[in-house]
């Protein structure tokens, strides 16, 4: 017993250390700059909450954009009302999100597999539309939300006088971009990451994952899974809300884009690739789709030029011309390999691939525990 | 007089055209085993989905213990203390034994639900005492940390009664416990189910083999399409001249 709750806080160190660290590990593959960082954490959030729904209990949404587009939405109100600190903000973002999670998830949930990934797609192409047209006096519509100058930001202006031009987000006087804002969102995604190891290993997660494994034998044990399941959603709502507000948090604009169905795919993408069900994975699969989007979509044909150098000029262009639709603008068909490959041979996500790694060289002892918790690898 | 806590008064179910249950009706007393048998499509297993919450009946009610069962969700019905063993082992496959049996502990401590994340499991002792306790009397203490969709048939149904048993059900209703069974394991489901005999508890036995039909049961009611045609002790059902007609005849020679 003692043993696992030594390798659940060391779990818990490592990630830390990881995250904390990325900053210096992910400088040699050109990932090290704060935009990028920020995103790894944020949609770190957002996947590890959604595995939280999908990986325990197994029902898959596919609207869980929609809580992070009304967290987005909710900070950026509350900077536009009340104050630039984030910390309001992130709350506001949270409680929103929790309450659509609430109300989605209570019609939703009445419906099992994929039944209620329909409901759930509906619901946030819905929310959706709205945002784009029909609220448009709280959505600002197609343009999206931003700060403006005539904004009250009522708590600010009682003990601070409007400094020229837009403010930008702050924490008690720090300002939230570049690295601090990593930090915040890094420290954010340790909190999250230890609430959803808790969940894990709580009498709670064992009973989402009696949902998933066998719902009729819950119910005749006497356990009612409907609050189990929804109590998993609004939590798992609350973690996209979370993502959304802090996507604010680093650039306080909010546009409906962030909850078009593409969005919600995105977050299942994230997790399969890691790992459905398993604590780091999630994590690994953000990380992971978030690098190819910002890293090779900026690559183009002169740096491919520069790679292939070493080959003669008629080879080069070809390769070149070959190479260069699996990157730039078709970073996607490196993507959608990518997950093909993934979900062919190692559908435990790359935290499954690890395992294989790490048995091939311990095949010792090590045996039949139901949830896999591998050390986080340096390879992303 | 007798005690009797599960009524069952004139039950109908119909399935289209099809009457499965026509007015059945059946009491049972308590701390004894009623075994109810009957030829295949009588009706048996309709009734205990009766019982439990599965199905709802067309007309007439189930009571137990003064509480009435009819329209109750199934797990109101397993909070009163009703718990079942399925045909075909309804067991929890991706999860390890000591899991599959701490599930049914917490709902038995905690109700029907409870929002406890910030509770570990690992440290509700108690509970996983208790859970290894039941696993060793259905004799799969060895396998603590095994993924219950590797056990064999046999087994799983050990599983199934063991997450039962944990319950603490104060009715238990088995459905062909040993249906597929070598004679071996059925040999040590009725020994098994010997044991647990002595703790008082109900319970209701659908069962083909007659074997283990005269061991276990005290009392035995015969369901031939969707009526009770007899029941008594099962000596008496044995010398029935009805039930040898519909029923037992048939099976023996």
């Amino acid at each position: 017993m003692k043993k696992i709750a030594s390798k659940d806080s060391k779990l818990l160190l490592i990630f830390s250390g990881a995250v904390l660290l990325m900053p210096l590990w992910l400088a040699p593959f050109g990932a090290a700059y704060p935009d990028l960082l920020q995103k790894f954490a944020i949609y770190g959030i957002f996947a590890i909450g959604f595995n939280i729904l999908f990986g325990l209990t197994g029902y898959l949404s596919f609207g869980h954009a929609a809580f992070l587009g009304v967290g987005s939405y909710a900070a950026v109100w509350s900077f536009k009302l009340f104050t630039m600190n984030v910390l309001p903000a992130v709350l506001f973002g949270v409680f929103f999100a929790g309450l659509l999670a609430l109300a989605i998830g209570f019609v939703s949930l009445r419906r099992s597999g994929i039944y209620f990934s329909i409901l759930t797609l509906a619901f946030a192409q819905m929310s959706y539309n709205l945002a784009y047209s029909v609220l448009t006096p709280i959505t600002n519509g197609e343009t999206g939300l931003q700060l403006t100058l005539n904004d009250p930001r009522w708590l600010d202006s009682l003990y601070k006088v409007a400094g020229e031009g837009l403010p930008s987000t702050e924490l008690f006087g720090l300002k939230m971009s570049g690295y601090p804002g990593f930090y915040f969102c890094a420290i954010i995604l340790i909190v999250c990451f230890f609430i959803s190891l808790r969940i894990f290993r709580s009498p709670f997660g064992l009973m989402l994952r009696g949902v998933k494994s066998n719902q009729n034998r819950m119910n005749y044990t006497g356990l009612n899974t409907r609050p189990y399941m929804l109590s998993a959603f609004v939590i798992s709502g609350m973690y996209a809300g979370l993502a959304g507000s802090l996507l604010a948090v680093t650039d306080p604009l909010a546009g409906a884009e962030r909850m078009q169905w593409t969005a919600s795919g995105e977050v299942v993408l994230m997790t399969i690739l890691g790992g459905v069900g398993t604590l780091v994975g999630p994590m690994l699969g953000a990380g992971l789709i978030k690098y190819f989007e910002n890293i090779f979509s900026s690559f183009n044909s002169n740096i491919l030029h520069e790679i292939f150098s070493f080959l003669p000029d008629g080879i080069e262009n070809v390769m070149v011309k070959v190479t260069g639709l699996f990157v730039g603008s078709g970073w996607h068909l490196t993507l959608g390999l990518l997950f093909m490959i993934v979900v062919i041979f190692l559908p435990g996500g790359i935290v499954e691939g690890a395992q294989k790694v790490k048995n091939l060289f311990v095949s010792n002892d090590q045996k039949g525990s139901a949830e896999s918790s591998p050390e986080k690898q340096a390879v992303e | 007089m007798e005690n009797l806590v599960l009524h069952l008064d004139n039950i109908q179910k119909s399935f289209g055209g099809l009457r499965a249950l026509a007015d059945v009706n059946l009491h049972v007393e308590e701390g004894k085993t009623h075994a109810i048998i009957g030829p295949n499509g009588a009706g048996k297993s309709t009734l205990l989905n009766v019982c439990v919450g599965r199905l709802k009946p067309d007309s007439g009610r189930v009571t137990f213990d003064g509480q009435e069962l009819t329209g109750k969700k199934p797990h109101e019905i397993a909070q009163i203390g009703v718990a079942r063993v399925f045909q075909t082992p309804e067991i929890f496959q991706e999860l390890s034994l000591i899991d599959n049996v701490m599930l049914p502990a917490l709902s038995r401590r905690d109700g029907a639900f409870a929002f406890n994340p910030h509770l570990l499991l690992r440290s509700q002792s108690e509970i996983r005492d208790e859970a290894e306790h039941i696993l060793g009397d259905v004799g799969l203490k060895e396998h603590l940390n095994q993924e219950a969709g590797s056990l064999s048939r046999g087994d799983k149904r050990r599983l199934e009664l063991g997450m039962c048993l944990i319950l603490h059900p104060r009715l238990l209703l088995l459905d062909e416990p040993t249906a597929g069974m070598a004679r071996h394991d059925t040999n040590q489901t009725i020994a098994l189910l010997q044991k647990i005999k002595e703790r008082g508890m109900t319970k209701v036995i659908i069962e083909h083999d007659m074997h283990v039909v005269f061991s276990l049961a005290d009392k035995v009611s015969v369901l031939a399409r969707g009526k009770i045609i007899a029941d008594g002790s099962p000596d008496e059902v044995r010398e029935d001249p009805v039930v040898k007609e519909a029923y037992l005849g048939g099976a023996h020679e």
